[in-house]
Order: C-alpha cells, then structure tokens, then sequence
C-alpha cells in the first residue's frame, strides 16, 4: 500500500466573522499531486495555512505523515502566495535565501559550511537558477524570483510541497517552464498540493482536485477523466459524487 | 600638532569607539531591513529619560538609560500588535513618553540640563573606567550574540513566516533582538549621544547597502563605514575642537550622500 502523506478529516475553519472551512475531507499518498480550485476568497490559501499550523483549526483533524504536525515539519515544503512580496532592495544573495530554509537540518548558532552550499546550489539547480546564485535577489525578474523560493522550498529535500499559486504574475513561456519543473519533482516522489487560478495549467499536472464551489461546500474528485468544462460547472455549484 | 594618545581619556574614548562601531551595525543591520530603524531612536528617547533617573537616584546613567530602553523597546512591542500594520504609531507613542519623562526628571537634578545635554550629544572623553569595562562587556555580549545568530537573524529579517515554518524560534530571536537594541542605544548614547543614534545604527548599514552584493557583505561593509566614521570623527574632532558626537554623524552623513551620488551616477 502505498504510504499516506496527508489526511484531513471533517476540518472546518472560520474567521471571526466569515465561514471559510466546512468538513473539508482528504487524502493523499505519497506522489499525488492535489490541485486546489476556487474563486478569490474561496479558502485555498486558508486550507494550506491550516495544513502548516499558521492557523489553528476549530474542528477536525489534519493528520500528516501519520502523525502531528510539530513531529514532521521538516518534511514539509511551502511557496507562499506572497513569497515574492519581500522588500525588493534587501540586500541578500539568491544563494543566501535558499539557504535559509536548512535551519531545520542545522539547529541553532551553527555556521553554514560548504556542504550546506552545495545543498543549496543543488536546489538550484533543481529550478535551472544555478547561475543567478550570486545574484541579488532584489535583481531578478518575478519569474525568476518565483523559481528561487521553490528552490528554497526545496532545499531542505521536503517530501510534501505546498505551493500557494506559485504561478501568479509569470508570463506563459515560464509558467510553462515552472511547472514542467513542478511536475518533473512530482514524479520523483513528491507529494504537491497546489493552487493556482491557470485552470488548464493545474488539471495538466494534478491527478486529485479539491474543488471549492460557489455555494460553499468543496468537491474532492480523482482528476482521471474530469473535462475543463465539468471542473466549470463544479466550480459553479452542480454537484457530483463524493469521490466521483 | 601635539599627540592625541598622549592622554588616557582619549585613550579610553578611543577604546570605547572601536568597540560601539563594531556592535551597532549588527544589529543596525537587521533594524534597518525589518524597516524598524525608528526604534533606536524611541529607545535612544527612553534611555536619555534612563539616565535622568539614573543621574536623579544616584546610580550609574549607562544602567539607568540600559533598564529605561529596554522597558521601552519591550513597551513598543506591546502596543505594536494592537496597530497592526500601521504598527509604526507605537514607535512614536513610545518616544514621545521617553522625551516627556526626560523634560520632567531632568528638573528635579542639580545642574540638570548640563549633565543630561553630555548625553543628548555625546561625551566620549569623559567615559570613567565603569563606564568603558561596562561598555566592553555590553558589545562583546551584542557581538558575540548577533554572530552565533547570525543564521536565524538574517532568516527572521528576510521572512519572518518562513523562518517560523523551518523551526526557527521567531519570537525568542525577535525578543533577543530586542534586547540587543536598548543595549545598544544605551552604550551608544555615550559616544554620539542619544539624540544622533540612529546616526551609528542606520548610516553604516544605509551606506553599505548602496555598495554591497550580499548580506554578508552588507554587514561586513557597515562594520568598516562605521569603524570609519567613529575613528576620523574622534581624531578631527580632537585637533579642531569640535564635539565628537556630532562629528562622526556629519562624517557619516557625508560619506553617505557620496556613495549615494556615486551610485546614481552609474
Ligand atoms: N486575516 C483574515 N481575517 C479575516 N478574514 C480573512 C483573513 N484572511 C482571509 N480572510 C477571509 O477568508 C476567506 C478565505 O480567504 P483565502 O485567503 O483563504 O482565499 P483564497 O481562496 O486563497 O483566495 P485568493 O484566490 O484570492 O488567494 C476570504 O473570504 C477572506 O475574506
Ligand atoms: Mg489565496
């Protein structure tokens, strides 16, 4: 049997005064790819906070490589849908923003070492950035920038990735290139979960959908045969059978 | 010209100024890029109310102003979360109760205003032995601390989310920041004076951003600028006979809007 990476159970969640999250209800295995659709505002980036504990649920159960979260945060990856939203003058190399993310394989007060560079030189070159490693950060373009936060993402050679519309503000030719990489990662064995509004784009790569519809209830659904024009229609409310 | 280390107050004043260049960027550094320079200069505020006290009761005004900026940076991340993102009115809030308390202290001392103005301006030369053995122990713990956290400060600057989710202590580092901060403010009110702090927290760093290619760099340039600033400050204000606080922020600002010229220009 194939090893359960992530399994959500009856997760509801809400702000103050807005509903987000009703019996939202999962699961994935490892080397899944989960493609989140919805409208603005729909709950998807709300969902992968609550996945990473930046959000504390009111109900249910998220339960992660069979165990709790704090257990296993080291084998989680994140590109936040605000990644590329740090002050554009910060004076920091590409090299020294992927290497940021090792803290989890270093601990506390230690020094990088050489190894540790060459882990991150690697994640670069994961995302074809190798080049641009002393590079400004400030200096690249969004796509650019874009690929080294999912280098980042990758450097601590995390086994589930969660990527908050990671495609957003990117021309077509690299949106292309990005998820081709996406995609080249997935089948290596690591499990995704995604959102992102390119609609084509997502059901290209995704085997698993989680569809929020505009009357506030999700569709889980097994990718396989679904047509852009059903994955409309879901989207708009017509409903279909759990795990249809 | 007669010779400027014929004179052990100069000595000391030296000693003290090479020490205080070499912590303030470390944490200048990392106030400037979380865009939190302001609180030195609402701790600096603070710590000037510190040293009234300190000066009113009797005790050491470099403890006074330590225990007076760190109730105030502390005080500034209280009142922070209650303004969310326009958070920058704590800052000000904070500094404003810092002068206040300064004006109303400073009338109850003997001789108030001159004691208190050496350290609104800056009195290197007149730094005791207490006073430089307790500025040696405050930068070496500001300099040894910033280094062993080098990773985890730089990470929590560039993105405090981030950060947290690979594990890294976000509200203990943040705290020691802090810390680290009133204690600079409170040994650098010595040196260039509590009112022209922000000069040795932000200058170095402001200047070595215009001429660095890293983070790294960034920090190893601000430490040169404001070994600079401080070292030819002190001697220019020795042989003129100027006031070596406002010296040094003139010789930064200077060199500061060079650099910026030079890099427009390219
Ligand atoms: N900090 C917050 N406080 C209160 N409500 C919030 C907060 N953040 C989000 N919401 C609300 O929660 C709902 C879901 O937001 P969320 O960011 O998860 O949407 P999303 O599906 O990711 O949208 P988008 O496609 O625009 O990224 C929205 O109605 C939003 O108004
Ligand atoms: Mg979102």
């Amino acid at each position: 049997m194939n090893e359960e990476i992530i399994r959500v159970e009856n997760l509801t969640f809400e702000y103050p005064d807005t509903a987000v999250l009703k019996n939202v209800n999962f699961t994935l295995y490892k080397g899944d790819f989960l493609g989140i659709i919805g409208a603005n505002g729909a709950g998807k980036s709300t969902l992968i906070k609550l996945i990473l504990g930046l959000l504390p649920y009111d109900a249910g159960r998220i339960t992660l490589f069979g165990t709790e979260l704090s257990r296993v945060r080291s084998r989680i990856g994140y590109v936040s849908q605000k990644a590329n939203s740090f002050n554009s003058d910060f004076p920091a190399t590409v090299l020294e923003v992927v290497r940021a993310n090792l803290f989890s394989s270093k601990g506390l007060f230690r020094r990088y070492t050489k190894e540790d560079n060459a882990r991150a030189e690697h994640a670069l070159a994961l995302v074809g950035m190798t080049e641009y490693k002393d590079k400004l950060i400030g200096s690249l373009s969004g796509g650019q920038q874009q690929r080294v936060f999912i280098a980042r993402a990758l450097v601590s050679e995390p086994e589930l990735l969660l990527m908050d519309e990671p495609t957003v503000g990117i021309d077509a030719a690299s949106v292309r290139e990005i998820m081709s990489i996406i995609k080249k990662l997935n089948s290596g064995g690591i499990t995704m979960i995604m959102t992102n509004h390119d609609t084509p784009a997502l059901l290209d790569a995704a085997d698993k959908l989680l569809i929020f519809c505009e009357h506030g209830y999700e569709e889980f659904v097994n990718r396989s045969d679904l047509s852009l024009e059903r994955v409309s229609s879901i989207l708009a409310g017509k409903r279909v059978h759990k795990h249809g | 010209m007669d010779n400027i280390f014929a004179y052990s107050f100069m000595l000391k004043a030296f000693a003290a100024a090479v020490l205080i260049a070499a912590a303030a960027p470390c944490i200048g550094l990392p106030i400037v890029l979380k865009r939190f320079s302001a609180i030195g200069d609402a701790a600096s505020h603070s710590a000037l109310g510190g040293i009234a006290f300190g000066l009113l009761i009797g005790i050491n005004p470099i403890i006074g102003a330590v225990l007076f900026s760190v109730a105030a940076v502390f005080g500034i991340e209280g009142l922070r979360k209650r303004f969310g993102s326009y958070s920058e009115i704590a800052t000000v809030i904070v500094m404003s109760a810092g002068i206040g308390l300064t004006a109303v202290l400073s009338g109850f001392i003997k001789n108030g205003s001159a004691n208190i103005s050496s350290f609104m301006f800056g009195s290197i030369v007149a730094i005791s032995d207490f006073e430089l053995i307790l500025t040696v122990i405050l930068c070496a713990v500001i300099i040894g601390v910033t280094l062993l956290l080098y990773k985890e400060i730089f990470a929590i600057t560039f993105d405090e989310e981030a950060a947290g989710l690979c594990g890294i202590p976000v509200k203990a580092v943040n705290f020691v920041l802090m810390l680290l901060t009133a204690l600079t403010v409170s040994v650098a009110s010595r040196i260039v004076g509590a009112l022209m702090i922000s000069s040795l927290l932000v200058i170095p760093t402001a200047a070595a951003m215009l001429v660095s290619g890293s983070y790294r760099g960034t920090l190893a340039r601000s430490i040169v600028f404001a070994e600079l600033f401080t070292i030819s400050g002190l001697f220019i204000s020795y042989y003129f006979d100027l006031r070596p606080g406002g010296t040094i922020v003139l010789i930064g600002t200077a060199v500061l809007a060079a650099a910026a010229l030079l890099k427009k220009r390219k």
